[in-house]
């Protein structure tokens, strides 16, 4: 705390990478546009050939700020409950939030059998997916929140969550069983996740509720310190635990709740990048692993997507795939290397 | 014992510890009236099971009186907020911190965040406090030094900075030695005996070392399965309260030596 200026070059390097990702990604897809192509489409002057401004628009900046949003807004919900549960493999989805997710986006692919054909055709739209999936998640937090109030151990929250995510899975096991096998691919490829396909009116509804995620975290930054040293001391420092447990629980609802209706379950990020941080900035102050976390998982996800669409072809592999694939790796190496784990 | 009531920081009054259900009180001890003097050193002692956590997480508020009242500063402990009494009272407890990964500066400052703002921002006077801090505890070459890297005596002695640095009229330790040679054992009372003096605050711990106790501490709190008494080490000696400390048929209590020994 005392060295803060240390961190200002990090900090400087960082952002610097992210811009420069921010750009890769964006000139980088199935059609090539050179860089000055990319730059004239993105201040609006006047392109080569229109369609370039078209992509660059309405399809790449879009894609590329979901990126940003997803990659820090699931880093610091996988920071916040590492630190809540005092436990480095907790992440995002530990409190049952992608399973509550994939639970309601079940209902309305694998389910539109059951239901009738009506009910169906009218919800698998992409709106109908995005509405699955939050009140999903939101059903399944709202009980882990409700249990969370009543219970005074934090670990028993855990585990909570971890049981709510049995119960879901086992219900998406019944519906897959009787789906039919086009439903099924559907409901895979919706479990694939995906950045793009977001128009700029879902984006700014996205980014509102994750601004108010971030907010809530870095009020709680404080707090975050002080359970560092575990529940019994922070009380003994004035903390009002439960209170500060349920802020930070609503903040990671937020953001990883958004994250995974608007672009799906997208596993990896939120557990691996506070590590990664952590190895790399030496250092437990959420002061400095916030914002740290945040660059981090916007560079990854940024770099994960320009891999995704395998630069001049046609083809988009899985996000989900890819993030850990090309982040698991990573964080192996930097263990080996520093042979500790720091937490 | 006629002292100056503004020297009391606490004092206890018929007081009840232990657990209460909806079906039965379990009653762990009664009639506890102590009281704790300004810049003393208090040492409780009693033999496994007696009630000496119980009487702790009373002290400190974690748990509730059954009966009776404890006052901090002439005012009922439950008359405080969660932060004004993180201003009165401090803790080193015995569980491991969560995360090692402190350094020893950052994890005394932890102590400065009743005081510091919603983000916990040190000022330039709690840089200061909490370095005092380290260097009443001898700390300053180990700084920058992490969590990880210390030795368990270290590492209690970091705790103690801690509660130095939260800057309480109490300091409350429970069994500060434990895991601790025969060496740091003596060194950590000693040191505890020093802070006493120098920043004249209130420390009270309990403990299981009677001769270090004996030796070292102002006033000592015996819990009996009868009573809880609460005197000089020397009066204690003489009335004879620490012969009823155990049950007699294995160790015996040498009122010369003032330490146990096994009976041949």
């Amino acid at each position: 705390m005392d060295k803060k200026n240390t961190y200002t070059k990090p900090f400087l390097v960082l952002s610097l990478i992210l811009v420069i990702c921010f750009f890769t990604n964006i000139s980088l897809g199935s059609v090539y546009i050179p860089l000055k192509g990319v730059f004239n489409s993105l201040i609006g002057t006047a392109t080569e050939q229109e369609t370039w401004q078209h992509i660059i628009q309405n399809y790449r900046l879009p894609k590329a700020i979901t990126a940003i949003i997803v990659g820090s807004g699931l880093g610091i919900s996988g920071l916040l409950m590492q630190t809540l549960f005092r436990n480095p493999l907790a992440g995002p989805f530990v409190l049952g939030i992608s399973s509550g997710a994939s639970l309601g986006v079940a209902i309305v692919i694998l389910g539109s059998g059951i239901f009738g054909g009506i009910f169906a055709s009218l919800f698998i739209s992409k709106w109908g997916i995005v509405l699955a999936a939050s009140l999903g998640s939101f059903l399944v937090l709202l009980s882990v929140l409700m249990v969370s109030i009543k219970v005074r151990d934090t670990m028993a929250i855990l585990i909570i969550g971890l049981m709510f995510a049995s119960i879901t899975a086992a219900l998406v096991s019944v519906l897959s069983y009787f789906g039919s096998a086009q439903q099924l691919q559907q409901y895979i490829f919706w479990g694939f996740g995906s950045l793009g396909n977001l128009s700029w009116d879902e984006i700014f509804i996205f980014f509102l509720i994750f601004t108010v995620g971030i907010v809530i975290s870095i009020t709680s930054i404080k707090s975050l310190n002080t359970l560092l040293l575990g529940e019994n001391y922070a009380k003994s420092l004035g903390l009002n635990i439960k209170k500060s447990r349920l802020t930070i629980i609503i903040a990671t609802s937020l953001l990883a709740g958004t994250i995974t209706a608007f672009a799906g379950p997208i596993a990896f990020i939120g557990l691996a990048i506070p590590h990664l941080t952590r190895q790399v900035f030496n250092t437990s102050n959420h002061k400095i692993l916030l914002p740290a976390v945040f660059l981090f998982g916007a560079i990854i996800m940024l770099v994960c997507d320009s891999i995704a669409q395998l630069p001049n072809s046609d083809f988009t592999l899985p996000i989900n795939a890819i993030t850990s694939l090309v982040g698991a790796p990573v964080v192996i190496w930097l263990l080996v290397r520093k042979r500790k784990m720091i937490f | 014992m006629a002292s100056n009531i503004k020297n009391i920081i606490l004092k206890t009054t018929e007081l009840s510890i232990g657990y209460s259900s909806r079906k039965e009180k379990n009653i762990v001890a009664s009639n506890i009236n102590i009281q704790l003097e300004k810049g003393k050193l208090i040492g409780l002692i009693g033999a496994n099971g007696i009630g000496k956590s119980t009487l702790l997480r009373t002290l400190t508020n974690v748990q509730n009186p059954l009966n009776g009242s404890i006052e901090i500063n002439q005012k009922n402990i439950i008359e405080y907020s969660a932060v004004d009494l993180a201003k009165v009272l401090s803790l080193v407890l015995t569980e491991q911190i969560a995360s090692k990964n402190l350094s020893v500066f950052e994890l005394t400052a932890l102590g400065r965040q009743p005081y510091t703002n919603w983000v916990g921002n040190l000022s330039g006077n709690d840089i200061e406090i909490v370095n005092k801090a380290l260097k009443q505890t001898n700390l300053l070459d180990l700084k920058h030094k992490k969590c990880f890297e210390l030795s368990d005596g270290q590492l209690q002695k970091v705790m103690i900075a801690r509660a130095l640095a939260q800057d309480t009229d109490l300091i409350i330790l429970d069994e500060p030695t434990t895991h601790l040679d025969m060496y740091h054992k003596a060194y950590i009372l000693k040191l505890l005996q020093k802070l006493a003096k120098e920043t004249n605050k209130t420390i009270l711990f309990s403990s299981h070392e009677i001769d270090l106790t004996i030796q070292l501490c102002d006033t000592l709190i015996v819990m009996t399965d009868n009573e809880v008494v609460s005197d000089a080490p020397c009066n204690l000696i003489t009335k004879g309260t620490f012969g009823s400390l155990f049950p007699n048929d294995l160790i015996a209590f040498n009122e010369k030596t003032g330490s146990f020994r096994v009976k041949k």
